[in-house]
């Protein structure tokens, strides 16, 4: 744990050389470095000692320093962790439904790379099973539920460390809202995960996103005007190699503009445990199992059969045939029974 | 009785937030109450009844909201003790984004969203920096990595705050924050003497005395001038 005591007596520049990240904190709290780093930490806040400055600029420097120390310890962590301390698998142990009654499975583990797809109604339950998944449930959720990370009761650092989310997540519904190019999307991105080597993660994403979309876009391409492909298929390759969340859930992905063969592989080569709520035939044989969701409660988990796999290239030749007419649309052709080809 | 203070810019989802955790509240057997401060008007004490809250709603007027709100809350909590409340959630916006009526020894949650942009974090001051718990809402529409983005500038400003994302409309983590919001160890039974967590905005000028017209002669009191940089 670092201390008050251990920074205070330390110029900027020290703290600065020994701690990297730490010019961001300044920047966050308004705290200008335009002057001479060479003066000690306690020393350049003496500004707030005076009650008026302290009042203006809505901060007292015990506070300033307290935050600053639990920052810097957060940040040493967050570096400090490895691949090993990674989630490998997750563990489902079974709770009740919204009846009360034992949920219908014995245990489900998901391990890294594999893809579980989650069907049911709306409102049957599987926002609950995420939820309970996030907050690494141990019995104490109103599903009764319980998680187990790498085969053991959850740590509960996964419940309240805004850094080190469990599960991200990517939805339909979701957009870009920021004001920048995707080259400074990702460099942001990239920046608030602590990267070394920024240019090199920008261009790997890139790259992906570019690789996924059916539509091709540039680094200068302001996020906001990107199509819902384009978004669709940036989000995933951001999420893929910038995100730390183990766990992905993916609320469908429309068949447009995007590869979701690929977008899964991305994922799945990313080593993410994958959770997919869809209901589109394609997507849902794609996963390895599916859970089945009724009234509150896991009503069953169904491995994928040889017989549904073997499907799936059947479901695939006739998306492809749909996919060229929507292209031959676009392309101001017109469509006849041939492209049909059955 | 358990006391909750929560605030956050307006339209960032308090009520929604409070709405759905104070469900999850109800289910496990606890009386809940509301009291919502604001300035001119409010209708959400009409959300809350439906949902069975006990509430009482407390307009500012011509005052200044949190200023109204310290100057009260030892009688609203008086009256959350008298209604026999197990839990009572204040509510109040923070309008101008530097007040923030937090009290020392009062658990202190702050919302906001995700639609606010990146560099909020920064320009809130104490009602975000002072917060014990961060709720973010709507980060249901915006992508993965802006909330990443989002979370690590409020973690950046309030590192020791607890931070999580609560969806207003499905309810999503908001069983996850009523855990966090009563303790059967804490007793409440009066504020006086208590602590705000910092001190609020000082002003008493001649327009807070009812002054319209605008020029330096009507100007007296505690006046501050913008500075322009043509100051010689």
């Amino acid at each position: 744990m670092i201390t008050i005591n251990d920074i205070q007596s330390k110029t900027l520049t020290d703290l600065f050389e020994k701690y990297p990240f730490l010019p961001g904190f300044f920047e966050e709290h308004t705290l200008e470095l335009n002057g001479n780093l060479d003066i000690k930490l306690v020393n350049y806040l003496d500004f707030l000692d005076e009650e008026e400055e302290q009042e203006n600029r809505a901060m007292d420097k015990s506070q300033v320093l307290g935050s600053m120390c639990t920052y810097i310890d957060q940040m040493l962590a967050f570096l400090g962790e490895d691949e090993d301390d990674g989630v490998h698998s997750i563990t489902l142990l079974p709770g009740t439904n919204k009846s009360g009654e034992a949920e219908q499975f014995g245990e489900l583990t998901i391990k890294k790379s594999e893809i579980v797809c989650i069907v049911g109604p709306t409102g049957s339950g599987k926002s609950r099973l995420l939820a309970d998944i996030e907050w690494v449930a141990q019995g104490d959720t109103p599903t009764s539920r319980s998680v187990l990370i790498n085969g053991e009761a959850g740590d509960s650092k996964w419940r309240l460390n805004s850094g080190n989310k469990l599960v991200a997540q990517l939805s339909q519904n979701m957009n870009f809202v920021m004001d920048l190019t995707v080259y400074e999307f990702i460099e942001l991105h990239a920046q608030s995960r602590l990267v070394e080597d920024i240019e090199s993660v920008i261009n790997k994403i890139f790259a992906q996103a570019n690789d996924l979309a059916g539509e091709k876009f540039e680094l200068s391409t302001p996020i906001t005007s990107l199509s819902g492909g384009q978004s669709r298929a940036l989000m995933i390759a951001d999420t893929a190699i910038l995100s730390k969340s183990p766990i992905v859930l993916i609320d469908e992905i429309e068949n447009a503009g995007i590869d979701r063969k690929r977008a899964l592989d991305l994922l799945v080569g990313e080593e993410k445990i994958v959770l997919m709520a869809t209901h589109d035939p394609i997507l849902a044989l794609m996963g390895d199992k599916r859970i089945v969701i009724k009234n509150g409660g896991i009503h069953k988990v169904i491995e994928t059969s040889d017989e549904e796999q073997n499907l799936l290239s059947d479901l695939e030749r006739m998306d492809s045939v749909v996919q060229k007419m929507r292209n031959r649309l676009r392309q101001g052709e017109i469509i006849k029974k041939e492209d049909i080809g059955f | 009785m358990n006391l909750v203070t929560v605030s956050g810019p307006p339209s960032s989802g308090k009520t929604a937030v409070i709405l759905k955790t104070i469900d999850s509240v109800q289910k496990r057997g606890l009386k809940v109450g509301v009291v919502k401060f604001d300035c001119l008007y409010t209708d959400d004490d009409i959300l809350y009844e439906k949902a069975g809250v006990k509430v009482k709603k407390g307009l500012s007027g011509s005052l200044c909201p949190d200023h109204y709100f310290v100057s009260n809350i030892e009688e609203v909590t008086q009256w959350g003790l008298k209604e026999g409340l197990d839990l009572l959630i204040t509510e109040s916006a923070g309008l101008c984004n530097r007040c923030s009526p937090y009290i020392k020894t009062v658990t202190a949650v702050c919302v906001i969203d995700n639609l606010s942009g990146i560099n909020t974090p920064k320009k809130i001051g104490p009602m975000l920096k002072t917060a014990d718990i961060v709720i973010i809402t709507k980060g249901d529409i915006v992508s993965q990595a802006e909330r990443e983005v989002f979370a690590s500038r409020v973690n950046t400003v309030n590192p020791g705050a607890t931070i999580m994302h609560v969806n207003g409309l499905t309810g999503q983590g908001a069983y996850e924050l009523s855990t966090l919001l009563y303790d059967d160890k804490v007793e409440v039974k009066t504020l006086v003497g208590e602590k705000l967590r910092f001190s609020m905005p000082s002003a008493l000028c001649s327009y807070c005395l009812g002054e319209t017209r605008i020029g330096e002669s009507y100007q007296m009191g505690n006046v501050r001038k913008i500075d322009l940089g043509d100051k010689k």
